[in-house]
């Protein structure tokens, strides 16, 4: 009874405590950034930095490698930041992409029935992964690009397609006036075909009746725009790259930076994306099946229906994140060469200005946004697809 | 005539064609027209890469000699590797004191050994020993500067001394803080909260080249003017700080593993918040999260090539610079394929213990 009545120090007050706590962590972080603000200004002073963001209007003055848009030595190191940034979500893209591919086929093939198969795929998955990407990018670039030939012996596919240290030359599409309409025959196959994806599933709701979609959406599909295609006169010619004189001239080049780059980072996140298959296939209990074999279900039917929508829910997250990955390691880019945003930007523009605080900040803020936006869509996803326990 | 058997038939063996080495072809390799021409164009890749690599590698390559001049075959020219394996190990660190550098990693080895192996006696001093006092020996016999050991300055480090150093200081320095954002993400305090989530978030959503650009151009403005920080100590400082994000979460994966009667358990028996997480919470939680924080190590073991883009001579750079050399032009594979087997062998080895550990540590919480 006499410690009930016994008064309690503030301070054993789990609220009171949490605050004081919480106080002199906010002061620590104040003090933290105050000691490295001080630092800076007097720093910036004494080295005569200017600060701001004018310099994103001065002229560069130095070239890039490869740029998605018009870009001179007369440019702004604006422009610089916006075509550094657009080469990055260009190797990003490419990278996705081909990891994607070569991640699903590795994936499916280590857990094939086929003995060979599936060890020659746990092979590919076991070196790629344990070998540092930069070393593997440096791999392909100096000791696989720089030991090809030169142009004149250069490696081709059907004399259309070359290969040499230059880089590679492929054929350039030219689009001509009516290749509007089709692509705008393609939307309208997309179109259709998803209203009548919805139309046979609400006819299977109602009636049970089955509607073969496969036959009629890959006419479509294909069938729609190859026809406008033929019917206006093929608008679309190739502009195939020839040898003239030392090098070649026309069609589109693709720089042997960018070759290594997205041979490395698609090889490397490959390894992890198949992995991350393999778990998600695994995942799914296989009593799911065999209930729905005993349903039955046809063998495609299981795999459409039961397999592949519950092995995407462990599939997906572990893809973003490897896609998440992929796009920080396009980073490293900087190392062989490729002009991405790390380096024409935090690289080449930095050296020029010496205005480290903007141009990290703004570097690190665009990898920011990507991750922070990626990740958000990913909780998002998650929230969505969470399976519904009752 | 009726003929009456009493006794069953003996069974028939099984067809010739479904045992043996016959059966597991047809099971494994030739089930189907698919699997057929799946089994033979992997035969074909096998035949195109696998004997002309060990021809290249192996059987035909040169080991011994001390110049160009002793590669004649067509085969790889280890000779490169062996004349230069110094370089490659130490960086540019004296030779003359190189038992430093081999007693302190021996003396890590066993006591690591020691810590890792089922039966050895004593585990807690040994472990107390690893943290309070090899890092000062360590400290010593690396840098020098006192007990009668001449400094080594840090640019003089290189190698895969200095890729060892940088990966196991990183992670050692990043766990407790890792421990500690974990903590703190999962606290009820919500300006702690908020700090940690912040800090986590912004390390994990920035790539490590920009983390190393950062501490190497930023710091010193950041530092009081008069403080001069090493080279080496400001990729460290970089990488502390990414590494201890990624911990954070492997840690919280862990901490959300806990049933929640343990916290609860905890806390009836009157134990204040930090003796609750560490007698109950943590010990449990770090174990399970053990296989995590191995694969962090990894990657964080792969990622430290990178250091060479901001001009430390880690393995893989010492390599590459020694590429430029004029008596050894022509042989980048050679030292890429020596790298990459180091790389290798050292990652492959840590997952396989990191499976190892995952089904050893699959008791208690798994229901």
């Amino acid at each position: 009874m006499s410690n009930v009545s016994k008064k309690q120090h503030w301070w054993n007050n789990a609220q009171h405590r949490s605050l004081f706590f919480q106080l002199i962590l906010v002061g620590l972080v104040v003090g933290f950034f105050w000691f490295i603000g001080s630092n800076t200004m007097a720093n910036l002073e004494k080295r005569g930095i200017s600060t701001g963001f004018g310099f994103l209007s001065m002229k560069s003055g130095f070239g890039i490698l490869q740029s998605l848009i018009p870009y001179s030595e007369s440019s702004t190191f604006g422009r610089t930041f916006v075509v550094g940034l657009l080469n990055t979500l260009l190797i990003s893209v490419l990278g996705i992409f081909f990891a994607t591919i070569i991640g699903f086929t590795m994936g499916v093939a280590r857990l094939s029935s086929n003995w060979l198969v599936s060890r020659l795929a746990a092979v590919y998955i076991e070196t790629f992964r344990n070998i540092p990407l930069l070393l593997q990018m440096f791999f392909w670039y100096f000791a696989v690009l720089r030991a090809l030939p030169g142009p004149r012996q250069s490696w081709s596919a059907g004399d259309v397609a070359f290969l040499n240290i230059r880089g590679l030359y492929l054929p350039r599409p030219i689009f001509g006036d009516g290749f509007l309409m089709v692509v705008i025959a393609f939307l309208a196959g997309v179109l259709l075909t998803e209203l009548l994806r919805r139309w046979a599933k609400r006819r299977q709701d109602q009636t049970g009746q089955q509607f073969t979609l496969l036959p009629v959406a890959s006419g479509l599909l294909v069938g729609l725009p190859l026809l406008v295609f033929f019917l206006l006169g093929s608008p679309l010619t190739w502009d195939i790259p020839a040898l003239k004189g030392f090098n070649f001239r026309g069609g589109m080049t693709i720089i042997p930076e960018l070759t290594a780059l997205l041979t490395a980072i698609s090889i490397y996140t490959g390894t992890f994306i198949a992995e991350a298959v393999r778990s998600g296939i695994l995942a799914v209990n296989p009593g799911q099946t065999e209930a729905a074999s005993a349903l039955g279900l046809h063998r495609s039917k299981v795999l459409k229906l039961v397999v592949i929508p519950q092995a995407l829910r462990v599939i997906i997250p572990q893809l973003t994140s490897q896609y998440l990955n992929l796009v920080k390691n396009s980073s490293l880019a900087t190392a062989i060469g490729y002009p991405d945003l790390v380096a024409v930007f935090a690289g080449t523009t930095l050296n020029q200005t010496g205005q480290a605080i903007e141009i990290i900040a703004m570097t690190m803020g665009v990898y920011l946004f990507i991750s922070l936006t990626i990740s958000g869509f990913m909780n998002w996803y998650n929230k969505k697809m969470m399976m519904v326990e009752r | 005539m009726t003929v009456l058997l009493t006794t069953p038939s003996p069974s028939l063996p099984p067809p010739s064609n479904s045992v043996g080495i016959v059966g597991w072809l047809r099971k494994n390799l030739f089930s189907s027209l698919l699997n057929s021409i799946l089994t033979c164009v992997g035969l074909y890749i096998v035949y195109r890469i696998v004997p002309p690599a060990l021809n290249w590698a192996l059987f035909q390559a040169d080991w011994v000699g001390t110049s160009k001049e002793a590669c004649t075959s067509d085969g790889a020219c280890w000779v490169f590797v062996g004349v230069r394996i110094k370089q490659f190990l130490f960086g540019f660190y004296p030779s003359s004191e190189y038992w430093r550098v081999v007693t302190s990693f021996s003396l890590v080895g066993v006591l690591v050994a020691w810590l890792l192996i089922e039966s050895t006696p004593k585990k807690g001093i040994v472990a107390a020993f690893t943290i309070f006092c090899y890092p000062i020996i360590a400290y010593f016999l690396f840098y020098g500067g006192a007990f009668g050991l001449p400094v080594v300055e840090t640019y003089k480090w290189g190698g895969l001394m200095l890729t060892l150093i940088l990966a196991t200081i990183g992670m050692f320095c990043a766990l407790p803080i890792g421990i500690v954002l974990a903590l703190g993400r999962r606290s009820s305090m919500p300006i702690a909260k908020s700090f940690s989530v912040i800090f986590i978030e912004f390390w994990r959503g920035v790539p490590l080249i920009t983390v190393l650009f950062m501490s190497s151009v930023m710091l010193p403005i950041f530092m009081p003017e008069d403080l001069q920080i090493d080279k080496l100590l400001r990729a460290l400082i970089g990488i502390i700080f990414f590494q201890s994000a990624y911990m954070a979460e492997v840690v919280r994966g862990g901490l959300q593993a806990i049933p929640k009667g343990q916290y609860e358990a905890a806390e009836a028996l009157g134990l204040s918040y930090w003796k609750s997480m560490v007698f109950v919470i943590l010990p449990q939680a770090l174990k399970l999260v053990i296989p995590g924080i191995v694969n962090t190590f990894i990657a964080l073991f792969k990622d430290t090539t990178l250091v060479l883009i901001i001009g430390l001579f880690d393995l893989l750079a010492v390599v590459q610079a020694a590429f430029a050399d004029p008596k050894w032009l022509g042989f980048s594979v050679e030292g890429y394929v020596f790298v990459a087997s180091v790389y290798w062998v050292s990652c492959f080895s840590m997952s396989r213990y990191s499976q190892h550990l995952e089904k050893k540590l699959h008791t208690g919480h798994a229901r």
